[in-house]
């Protein structure tokens, strides 16, 4: 039987109450009657043969590129660029698809007799990534041949010496990647498209680029116009990234990009309950529900962190395409709305989500207030084409359980952001023009990025603005089952169950307000007409 | 007439030291302070007049006399029995001629500068501090027609704030109090004064990172000092203030005074590391900063604020003490190898920022005019409930409060305001 499509339930009295993630636990929750319940796709069938869908790639590009075979010659300088540890999540189960091409390629350049070999994660602002990460990601055959001669490196966003300028935009945005990787003969982007946000020219322009190339896209002003990141034609951080994307290979970088995307087979047979439909849920289904939610709920919360954390997804391989940058992501890009895309009708004027305990910047790490705020505001938030599927003025209910607990190895600026700045003020804009240059150029900050596993000094910023839209949007904001006081430091409204989050949110959009309740993960995009 | 008198008990004292190990100002009930039927203090001299108390203010170093964490330093520089209460303002009996030699008529408002230097003492001549204003070093505080006392209120011979009966001044004491000024203003000239004499005598440079510990009267005092007196030109512009306070309202406060920032205590090395762009060693931000800034003032006095202080000092930088200490275990270490410069600053004097050189009572009469430090006076007592009101100033950061004081007018009508 073929994947069923993605879901609009209405909630009648039958209804069984809905499952909303809040963080490392869940609750289930009754919504009023005539609610919406946004529903992702099942997952799709995997590709049978995903080492043959990946030779037959490298061998039959997409766009104006030969085959990587016709690229590949003796004494070439050649750079392999991948995603880094923010993809997939959760993190999925070996072999991890990266490791899958990155062999493919390699197997391509020994048998044309290339030497040169780098491999370069491409971390932009984020962390650098764990040697357990880097050998999950890439395989021990990879990091064994690789790692020991420093020959797979971690791009590094603050080493002027591995850094080129590659001159300006038409918009006059500076262009400056990673020069190891600008100055080879061919540079092969390894990505994993796992939203439509993903891929095209942001693996390069934005995972290679320095800070000064990155604050042209990710700023207050271009998040507001990004409506939404998930789609590209609407979103002003795509079309600076592919100018820069244009501006790169005009400056004569060829780039090889393979994409890759995953269908959202999300968690593992223990957890299976959160792949299904609450009223499809069977007895194991049910007991399983409440025997992990009673549990959770009596575990300390470091390790239930752990827990959550060692879940490796069983997502497996759809598509994947390889060649010229723009043509080979137009491709992913329908994989992924294949996988992902639900129509829904018309806006509602209150948007629930439970906000589970991982996002892009939390793998093997602490879910931090402001990653609480990115991945409601700024990820699930955006996760629509169109129209986003709360009205304006409307109102975001988001469970978590939003603590004021920081990583402070991996989120160190995040501390002082949190302390310092959204003591301060809220608005994006506001702290751009304040405090971001600070953060950004703090030699300390840069200190551990670039020898720890901090995220650079500036991307606590960088979380805030992919909520300017959603704040802008919005009426107000409330956070189910968070701590008061942090709650109200972001500028939200705490509410400590679901009926007194509706009746905060009635002050707003009124006692008869329309609900849609965004069911993720697994991940969707709501295609809101 | 009624006063707060503080006598000398050894077993009130040990036994007020052990309570307050429950709280600061817990040490009231068993303390060597009881209410007493009290006359007016005789006039020690010619220029001596009598000024009756409208509002007293319960500073930190009357907690820590109560409470008997003194140090045993000031033993020998007060005399016993004492009424309290050297943060006072008052109407003057009779006529008088105030510090600036202007006649003062019977009923003006006048703010008493404590300090019992050598010409309060009629020490002629006097020792060289007191030659050049520098009252708050005089040499002589145990000596002359007086009993040893630092201040008005640890003296046995003039009285002291916290009473009905009155206290006794001598002229060059007496500052009067504007029209413009309200009797809560008028309470707060004093830690005013403090703070304007301690960051004046800082050595603060144009463009330096000043960091505040404590955010009570003090360190707020101080806060308002900084922004008032680099606005007046009468001090370099600091970069930035950053102020680590325990309570919210403390916060905010210093924020209004002109704060660049103001966080909670355990947050500011955090935050001195931020303004210094300093580096931390630990292998995270709350490791022990490379840097710091170029000026501390330390206005709690204890153990952990002075730790705290030479926490984010820069190398050869300054902590100021102007919180009161006693006897303290600090670990020193940093202050060795990081050449830092310790310093105290107590009381007032002549202050020789500006044109010419001024008292600092006086620069604070214009201070609090401008600052409005009243609202920093959160709730009057009268002396009968001393027990109370002590133990309100003991906790005033938790509950909410800045400055406590004692308004003796209150004790005829009873209650609190």
């Amino acid at each position: 039987m073929s994947p069923r499509p993605g879901f609009v339930l209405e909630v009648d009295g039958s209804t069984p109450p809905t499952l909303f993630w809040k963080g490392e636990g869940f609750t289930l929750e009754r919504l009023p009657e005539g609610s919406r319940v946004v529903y992702a796709p099942e997952p799709l069938d995997p590709l049978k043969d995903p080492l043959g869908a990946i030779r037959h790639a490298l061998a039959h590009p997409v766009g104006d590129s030969e085959p990587l075979r016709a690229l590949l010659r003796p004494g070439m300088r050649l750079t392999i660029c991948f995603d880094d540890v923010s993809l997939p999540l959760p993190p999925m189960q070996a072999p991890d698809v990266r490791q899958m091409v990155i062999e493919e390629v390699l197997d391509a350049a020994a048998a044309a007799g290339v030497d040169d070999v780098v491999l370069v994660a491409a971390l932009a602002l984020h962390r650098r990534m764990t040697e357990a990460e880097l050998r999950h990601a890439l395989g021990d055959r990879v990091y064994e041949a690789f790692a020991p001669h420093g020959l797979l490196t971690q791009h590094d966003a603050e080493d002027p010496d591995n850094l080129l300028d590659l001159g300006r935009t038409a918009e006059g945005e500076e262009v400056e990647i990673n020069k190891r990787a600008a100055t080879s003969d061919l540079l092969i982007y390894v990505n994993i498209s796992l939203v439509a946000m993903d891929g095209g020219h942001k693996s390069v322009a934005t995972g290679l680029a320095s800070y000064r190339s990155l604050r042209h896209h990710h700023n207050p002003t271009t998040m507001r116009h990004s409506r939404s990141f998930m789609h590209a034609p609407s979103s002003e951080l795509h079309s600076s990234n592919w100018r820069m994307g244009r501006h790169i290979a005009k400056s004569g970088v060829k780039v090889f990009q393979i994409e890759t995307t995953l269908n959202t087979d999300t968690f593992p047979s223990q957890f299976g309950f959160l792949q299904k439909r609450e009223w499809e849920w069977n007895l194991k289904d049910r007991a399983t529900y409440a025997a992990t939610a009673a549990a959770l709920d009596a575990t300390p919360g470091r390790l239930s962190r752990q827990i959550f954390h060692s879940i490796r997804a069983p997502h497996a391989l759809t598509s994947v395409q390889a060649g010229e940058v723009e043509a080979v992501h137009e491709l992913a890009l329908e994989s992924i709305w294949r996988q992902q895309g639900v129509p829904v009708e018309g806006q509602a004027d209150i948007l629930t989500m439970g906000l589970p305990y991982i996002c892009p910047y939390n793998v093997n790490s602490i879910m931090n207030p402001i990653l609480v705020a990115c991945l409601g505001l700024g990820y699930f938030f955006n996760l629509y084409r169109g129209k986003p599927l709360v009205r304006e003025g409307g109102v975001l209910i988001m469970q978590h359980p939003t603590k004021g607990d920081f990583d402070p190895a991996y989120h160190p600026s995040y501390i002082d952001f949190y302390e310092q700045v959204l003591t301060e003020t809220t608005d994006p804009t506001e702290m751009h023009k304040l405090h971001e240059e600070s953060f950004a150029t703090d030699p300390w900050y840069i200190h551990l990025y670039r020898t720890g596993h901090a995220y650079h000094g500036v991307h606590p910023f960088y979380m805030w603005y992919w909520c300017a839209h959603a704040l802008e949007h919005l009426g107000r904001v409330i956070v189910l089952g968070g701590d008061p006081k942090v709650v109200r430091r972001m500028g939200f409204s705490p509410a400590s169950t679901l009926a007194d989050a509706l009746e905060i949110a009635s002050d707003v959009v009124g006692p008869s307000a329309t609900l849609t309740h965004l069911h993720t993960p697994p991940i969707l995009l709501a295609d809101v007409q | 007439m009624k006063a707060l008198l503080f006598e000398r008990s050894m077993p009130r004292f040990a036994a007020s030291r052990l309570a307050s190990t429950l709280g600061s100002g817990r040490g009231a009930r068993v303390a060597p302070l009881r209410l007493v039927d009290a006359d007016a203090p005789r006039l020690p001299g010619a220029s001596w007049h009598r000024v009756t108390p409208v509002l007293s203010g319960i500073c930190g170093s009357d907690l820590a006399t109560i409470d008997g964490r003194s140090s045993r330093y000031f033993e020998p520089l007060v005399s016993f029995p004492f009424v309290p209460g050297h943060e006072v303002t008052g109407t003057l009996d009779d006529d008088a001629t105030g510090a600036d030699g202007a006649p003062l008529p019977a009923g003006s408002r006048v703010v008493i500068q404590p300090v019992l230097g050598c010409r309060a003492r009629g020490i002629e001549p006097p020792c060289p501090a007191c030659a050049v204003g520098r009252t708050g070093d005089c040499e002589h505080t145990a000596f002359g027609h007086l009993a040893p006392g630092i201040q008005t209120g640890f003296c046995a011979d003039t009285g002291g704030g916290w009473s009905t009966a009155g206290l006794v001044a001598h002229e060059t004491q007496l500052f009067a109090v504007p029209d413009s000024l309200s009797d809560a203003d008028a309470v707060t000239v004093e830690p005013v004064a403090c703070a304007l004499h301690a960051v004046l005598g800082a050595g603060i440079e144009a463009d330096d990172l000043v960091a505040v510990v404590g955010a009570g009267t003090l360190g707020l005092a101080t806060v308002a000092a900084l922004g008032h007196l680099a606005a007046r030109g009468l001090l370099p512009v600091p970069r930035s203030v950053v102020v680590g306070a325990r309570y919210a309202h403390q916060r905010a406060l210093a924020g209004d005074f002109g704060a660049t920032s103001a966080l909670p205590s355990d947050q500011l090395p955090r935050a001195v590391r931020r303004h210094s762009r300093s580096l931390a060693t630990g292998g995270t931000s709350s490791g022990r900063l490379t840097g710091g800034a170029d000026v501390v003032f330390d206005c709690v006095g204890s153990a952990e604020s002075i730790a705290s202080a030479l926490d984010v000092v820069r190398p050869r930088g300054a902590v100021v003490l102007i919180g009161m200490p006693g006897r303290l275990s600090v670990d020193l270490a940093p202050l060795w190898h990081r050449e830092v410069r310790l310093a105290g600053a107590y009381a007032y004097g002549t202050e020789t920022a500006g044109p010419s050189p001024r008292p600092t009572f006086a620069l604070a009469l214009e201070a609090v005019a401008a600052l409005g430090t009243g609202r920093l006076v959160s709730a009057t007592y009268p002396l009968e409930r001393f027990e109370e009101a002590v133990a309100h100033a003991g906790a005033a950061g938790r509950r909410g409060a800045v400055k406590i004081a004692f308004d003796p007018r209150l004790s005829t009508r009873g209650g609190r305001r």
